[in-house]
């Protein structure tokens, strides 16, 4: 708006027939664009979403009218002991699988970076799995996971004569098993972000370090992480949320037993579906995703918080 | 000039309504999408229109996991359908939610549901009311694969007719490779396929207990039997190693591949079966136990009338539903899709009960029980969480089974309107 002004005052251009000034008239025809976007958003995002603040503290079931039920699911939510252990498996994959699959990201983005030999291949084959459909992947994975005698990782495994893992069928091992998939499908991604951000870097700082005789090591620690930190801050983000929001690994990995076995596997986001579109229990279902909204919002408020800018 | 257009107008109107009337009714149909039953619908409906010649019936389909939402929810915004497939364990919710309208006693009479139908057919009725009724019936069998049964020395036409034949057989056709890894199962042990029903309606009464009392609002199965046949399946694993929970992925994949001996699946599972061409299979009744007690677990999706139908469009679903539940109608599903006449006359005719497929399934419906599910999947993962910690944490089958009856009866209980 400010830069409208300014245009519109540096122009000084005369008022128009119609008995609104050019600086009215531009302003309406702004909002009037404006209005587009956020109307649209305002039906199909805000009123859903303060719907359902309103639908957790009713106890709505589809067929008949919602009661107010208030802080009812809530409490139920609180004593449910799936829920806790949802909530467990949840920051689970958000604290495990965030930071390996930055650090992993970002040593192959670094060291990517250097190779110049195929250099654009070995950076499409990374970002091949962010293009493939989620459950193709998991199906895929699937079957590799399996025991003997038809899954690839256990045919491997005993080649080199280590014995037979059980891999989604552990109660141990699923939520890891999982978690792989997951982190391979989204480095693809991060490593495109990271090396962006690593050419962004301009080399005289390098060349100066270099000249001043710095070691590697020195220059990844005092160059290249510092001023990387936008990208870091983006990605940490970006990646957490999308450990929050996991579902469609999980989801086709064990669509047998959902988030099994054992619901060692359930993030919060298949227990929201389970409630709402298998026990049909709406009300319940949103008072889970309110939940789920706020950890999302105090998770990404808290990073932003931990690596803002430093002035 | 302003009357004069709209007399007109009026008229017109008028008119259409007369001739409309006079002519053509249409009702909607819906039902889930299932390729064979898509094609079977669409012949019925052919037929059904050339003897209504008044009536026309379109039909509507949605995938199976959105088909509950948007029947609930086009209900609420008033355009329900007026004839509608559901699935037995739906009934509560959707007469609850007042969906359906009771069959009109003229044309669907008790008595004559009661003698034609098979007795499963009961799970339909609320309050002295029936709510709707199946045009095909599915129960479970024994499948197994003649070519491994020929393997391991078994003659293939003669399959195992009690549990421990069953047992015995399986033992005989499971091969384990050096380090103990199953290659072949002698038996599939899936808990979230059929196993679950065989285990609550089948084994349980085997062993002398019930799953449930008071109209399956009760779990009763914490009891010997409910252990005993809890032990008897997780044995099938543990102790006597005739196949293992995720052989193959999944029981029906395990057979399909021909890497197991037996599993116990569905009609449904027929279509699926049929395409394989590396082996024999073959299909028999659910094993008697010592006693020669049998039994099975049959379920159905019917066809009930929506509450907002009325007036003409009521009389042609009257109409509609009384042909698609008709023998006539049976036989073409039968051939179709493959599932069992739901009519007693319709199924137990000399040609089924000769047909070596048919006749297991047919068999099992007279002494099959139908489970009233509050909470049809909730109930199933809570058998497959009991089986699971079993097999996977070394909980002992007898706290496994206390606390999976335990957490059964909160849902039921959740589940009450």
């Amino acid at each position: 708006m400010a830069a409208i002004e300014q245009r519109e005052a540096a122009s000084g251009r005369p008022i128009s027939g119609s008995g609104l000034s050019m600086r009215t008239k531009r302003l309406l025809w702004v909002w009037s664009f404006l209005a587009v976007p956020i109307l649209f958003y305002t039906i199909i995002r805000f009123y859903p979403t303060f719907q359902a603040f309103y639908l957790s503290l009713t106890n709505w079931d589809l067929v008949r009218p919602p009661k107010l039920v208030w802080f009812a699911n809530y409490i139920k939510l609180y004593k449910d002991p799936q829920f806790w252990k949802v909530f467990r498996n949840t920051f689970l994959y958000l604290i495990v699988g965030t930071p390996i699959s930055l650090v992993l990201a970002f040593a192959i983005a670094y060291f990517l970076d250097r190779v110049r030999f195929m250099h654009n291949f070995i950076r499409a084959l990374y970002f091949l799995p962010f293009l493939t459909t989620a459950a193709a992947m998991a199906w895929v994975w699937r079957w590799f996971y399996q025991p003997p005698p038809i899954g690839i990782i256990n045919d491997v495994l005993a080649l080199i004569g280590i014995p037979q893992q059980p891999f989604i069928r552990s109660t141990n091992q699923a939520l890891y098993s999982i978690m792989v998939t997951a982190i391979w499908a989204g480095l693809g991604f991060q490593i495109i972000i990271f090396m962006a951000g690593l050419r962004a870097i301009p080399n005289t700082f390098y060349e100066a370090a270099r000249i001043d005789g710095l070691g590697e090591w020195a220059i990844l620690r005092k160059i290249t992480l510092p001023l990387l930190k936008p990208t870091t801050v983006f990605l940490v983000v970006f990646s957490s949320i999308g450990f929050l929001r996991i579902f469609d690994q999980v989801y086709n990995m064990t669509t047998n037993d959902p988030g099994g076995p054992l619901g060692s596997t359930k993030p919060l986001v298949l227990m929201i579906y389970q409630t709402a579109f298998n026990s049909y229990a709406m009300g319940y279902a949103a008072a889970q995703t309110v939940v789920l909204f706020t950890i999302l919002l105090i998770v990404s408020l808290l990073q932003l918080f931990i690596l803002r800018e430093k002035k | 000039m302003r009357k004069a257009a709209l007399f007109a107008g009026l008229l017109a109107g008028f008119s259409t309504f007369a001739v409309n009337a006079a002519q053509a009714v249409e009702i909607e149909y819906w039902q889930y999408v299932f390729d064979t039953r898509v094609k079977a619908m669409d012949q019925l409906i052919a037929e059904f229109q050339k003897a209504n010649p008044g009536i026309t019936v379109k039909q509507v389909t949605f995938p199976y996991a959105d088909y509950q939402t948007r029947v609930i929810a086009a209900n609420m915004a008033g355009n329900a359908p007026d004839v509608m497939q559901l699935f037995y364990g739906w009934l509560d919710k959707f007469v609850a939610g007042g969906l359906l309208q009771p069959l009109p006693k003229d044309a669907f009479p008790h008595d004559k549901i009661e003698k034609d139908f098979f007795p499963i057919v009961t799970a339909m009725k609320r309050d002295g009311e029936y709510y709707g009724l199946p045009t095909a019936v599915r129960s479970l069998a024994l499948f197994y694969n003649k070519k491994l049964f020929t393997e391991a020395g078994l003659d293939p036409n003669n399959p195992p007719k009690t549990l421990d034949e069953y047992v015995a057989a399986g033992q005989k056709i499971a091969k384990l490779d050096g380090a103990g890894n199953i290659v072949v199962a002698g038996s599939t042990v899936d808990m979230g396929g059929q196993d679950h029903q065989w285990w609550r309606e089948v084994l349980i009464r085997q062993f002398g207990g019930t799953p449930y009392t008071d109209n399956d609002t009760k779990v009763a199965y914490n009891s010997e039997a409910g252990l005993k046949a809890l032990n008897f399946y997780t044995s099938l694993q543990l102790e006597k190693k005739i196949g293992k929970a995720g052989f193959m992925d999944e029981g029906q994949a395990a057979f399909r591949g021909g890497k197991a001996g037996m599993t116990i699946d569905g009609t449904f599972r027929l279509g699926s079966f049929k395409t394989i061409k590396d082996f024999e299979w073959g299909v028999t009744e659910l094993p008697a136990n010592a006693q020669g007690v049998r039994s099975n677990y049959a379920s159905y999706f019917a066809n009930g009338i929506s509450a907002k139908t009325k007036g003409e469009e009521l009389e042609a679903s009257k109409k509609f539903l009384a042909y698609i539940t008709s023998p006539a109608a049976m036989d073409i599903w039968l051939k179709t899709v493959g599932e069992l006449p739901a009519l007693r006359s319709a199924a137990l005719t000399e040609a089924n009960l000769k047909d070596p497929i048919y006749a297991p399934f047919l068999k099992g419906l007279e002494y099959a029980h139908t489970t009233l599910f509050k909470d049809e999947l909730g109930q199933r993962q809570n058998a497959i969480d009991m089986v699971n910690r079993v097999l996977l944490e070394g909980q002992s089958t007898k706290d496994s089974l206390a606390q999976a009856a335990e957490a059964e009866q909160e849902m039921i209980d959740a589940a009450k309107p």
